[in-house]
């Protein structure tokens, strides 16, 4: 087992709102290590997109973390410097967002934002610009001069999406995160974009976080997963494990409920009957009880444990051995 | 964009053709001829005829539109009958004056409102957010002339420093510079809490929108996000209300023009409305409105330029 490189620990994240705060992230703790791919899981508003931003340093100005920790190296990003954090983004730490549409500046060419994204990297300036060119190249954009010029709005979608991938690796981080790297994207472009991760994923050394709503893209790509509901982390396994002996019911209901959708077709997750709990008013007991096939009374009143099912495998439920 | 070039110029075109026809109109339509109600009512029936001529009004109404027409197409505005003079020559000698007092004062006022407004975003929620607000808003309500006075009584009467009334000597850009500090001073302040407030809130839109969080998550200076990433859009905005605004401050320059006793189109065009000098009128106006739609279309090509989204929608 290698080292981790970023570990969280019990992160508690609320949006303050106009009402009563919106607990997105109700003690996360995970760990991401170098040379494996990590894939987040879950239904839409779960908090994957929070804890992605968080992890760097960027949650919104209206976003309060209560509790926890997030450390790079050992060092814990969250109450560092805003210059430390600063000086770690793009270089050490960098993120691909979930919309390639928005993601970069309509009125700067796709160069001159890839030159000026080197900014931390220490990179002589006159370098900068064949090094975003050549990374272009790299990540499978036939024309990279002429994608230099362009604007975003004149790139297709999935050109867009490999210009943000090639953003992200120009510093070689040690951290990737991808949000949702292919959900706005057809079934082809996203074909193509799983297959770049995973020939960069062959030589990159270091993590790579995949956020996602797609069991496929999980089956596909990672190497461990962890699956969250309603903010919480509910199951963690390595992906064969999760995939052929899940112990939390949501998992195995996500699963079980449509095996077709371990093909990347499936843009959404398999639905499950009823709904996620208001993250404003979170149940006592645990989240998934009115959604559960095997809830039990206790599973109401008391909030579940953290099951060790294996040294890589954990289900927080309290029937996580039956 | 060269499409869009030609849309934007042919229809400033149109639109000085329409205002030169209304003009033309409007002079019919004003009970009595223009000639008695310059000359008043004691004129001789002989003195009338001969203006009349003299202002090309025995032609037929036909003949004269066309005229008209063809004379302002070369730059001939009509001759002024008072002065003896070219009534573009007039505008010529008055104009200067007006168009350097309106871009200084404009000038200034654009600098210090971008820079006010980035301030306010960068403090955002602070004290020193809530202070550039309230003086904004402050600097917004004060009229014109008000400001125009008290600068006057203090820099030029008890201080000395700079001159009272006036453009500066022909010839000597000290003097003319000296002239033009006050007045513009007085026309622009208004203009720096109106583009403060308006940058800060273009600003405070464009900063959360998503490109912003990616160019946060590559580490660049927020000095830089605010002056390269934002700006560049939130200006846009603005720019278009800059060329609006110039008209409006060209217009307001009247009293700034009138209070410093500075020779402009200000006071060119109440002289000539007090005299009910016509060719004067309605040279200055149509030569106004031509240099107001001058402005708006660069501006807008301007904005073509800075937004390759605007320039794409109107390619081919
Ligand atoms: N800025 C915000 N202010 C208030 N609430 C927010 C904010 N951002 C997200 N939320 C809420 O926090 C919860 C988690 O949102 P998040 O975007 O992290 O979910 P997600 O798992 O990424 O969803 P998706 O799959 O739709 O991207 C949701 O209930 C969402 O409505
Ligand atoms: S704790 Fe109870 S309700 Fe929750 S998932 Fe486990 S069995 Fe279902
Ligand atoms: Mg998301």
């Amino acid at each position: 087992m290698t080292t981790p490189l970023l570990t969280v620990e019990n992160l508690t994240l609320n949006y303050r709102t106009g009402g009563d705060p919106v607990q997105a992230l109700r003690g996360v703790s995970l760990t991401a290590r170098a040379g494996e791919v990590l894939g987040i899981v879950g239904e839409s508003g779960c908090g994957k997109s929070t804890l992605a931003a968080t992890l760097m340093g960027l949650a919104g100005t209206n976003a309060e973390i209560t509790d926890g920790a997030v450390s790079f190296r050992g060092e814990n990003i969250l109450t560092a410097r805003e210059e430390t954090r600063r000086k770690l983004r793009g270089k050490h730490i960098a993120m691909v967002f979930q919309d390639p549409m928005t993601a970069f500046n309509p009125v700067l060419t796709i160069g001159a934002q890839l030159v000026d994204f080197q900014h931390n990297s220490g990179t002589p300036k006159r370098q900068r610009h064949s090094a975003a060119r050549d990374m272009l190249d790299r990540v499978g954009i036939p024309d990279p001069d002429i994608c230099m010029g362009r604007f975003p709005h004149e790139l297709s979608g999935g050109m867009r999406q490999r210009a943000a991938i090639a953003a992200a690796l120009l510093m070689q981080p040690e951290i990737l995160i991808a949000d949702e790297p292919t959900t706005a994207l057809d079934v082809t472009m996203e074909a193509q974009i799983i297959h770049l991760l995973r020939n960069l994923q062959s030589d990159y050394d270091g993590a790579i976080i995949i956020v996602t709503h797609q069991l496929g893209v999980i089956a596909q790509l990672c190497d461990r997963v962890v699956v969250m509901y309603a903010g919480q982390v509910v199951e963690e396994a390595d992906v064969d494990t999760l995939f052929h002996a899940p112990r939390h019911p949501y998992t195995k209901a996500l699963i079980a409920c449509d095996p077709a959708s371990l093909s990347i077709k499936e843009k959404r997750l398999p639905t499950i009957g009823g709904r996620p709990p208001d993250l404003a008013h979170p149940p006592a007991g645990c989240a998934f009880a009115d959604r559960c096939a095997q809830v039990e009374p206790i599973c109401r009143t008391a909030a579940p444990p953290r099951v060790e099912i294996g040294p890589d495998h954990i289900a927080k439920c309290h029937e996580a051995w039956s | 964009m060269l499409n869009y070039a030609i849309k934007r110029i042919g229809l400033a075109i149109v639109i000085l053709f329409t205002v030169m026809l209304s003009m033309y109109a409007m002079v019919f339509l004003v009970p009595g001829d223009p000639a008695s109600l310059a000359l008043g009512p004691r004129a001789t029936p002989a003195l009338k005829e001969l203006l009349r001529e003299r202002m090309g009004l025995d032609q037929p109404v036909l003949i004269q539109v066309w005229s008209f027409f063809r004379n302002a197409a070369t730059g001939d505005l009509g001759y002024d009958v008072w002065s003896k003079r070219p009534v573009f020559d007039q505008i010529m000698e008055f104009f200067p004056n007006t168009l350097a007092l309106g871009a200084v004062a404009l000038g200034w006022a654009l600098v210090l409102g971008i820079l006010l407004g980035c301030a306010a975003v960068v403090w955002r929620g602070t004290f020193m957010d809530r202070l550039l607000g309230v003086l904004s808003v402050g600097l917004i309500s004060i009229p014109a002339f008000v400001i125009a006075i008290y600068a006057l009584l203090i820099f030029a009467v008890w201080l000395h420093w700079l001159p009272a009334i006036g453009a500066g000597q022909p010839g000597d850009i000290v003097s003319q510079i000296k002239a033009v500090i006050l007045p513009a001073f007085a026309l622009g302040i208004g203009w720096v809490g109106y583009l403060a407030r308006l940058v800060r809130a273009s600003m405070l839109e464009v900063m959360n929108e998503n490109h912003i969080r990616t160019a946060r998550a590559f580490g660049l200076p927020e000095r830089r996000i605010v002056f390269r990433y934002a700006l560049r859009i939130a200006i846009i905005p603005t720019i278009a209300i800059l060329a609006v605004g110039l008209g409006s401050i060209l217009s307001s320059a009247v009293f700034v023009e009138t209070v410093f006793g500075r020779p402009g189109i200000g006071t060119l065009i109440t002289g000539a409305v007090q005299k009910r000098n016509y060719p004067v009128v309605m040279g200055t106006v149509l030569f106004m409105t031509a240099f107001y739609l001058v402005v708006v279309t660069a501006a807008d090509l301007l904005i073509a330029r800075l937004d390759p989204r605007i320039r794409d929608v109107f390619r081919g």
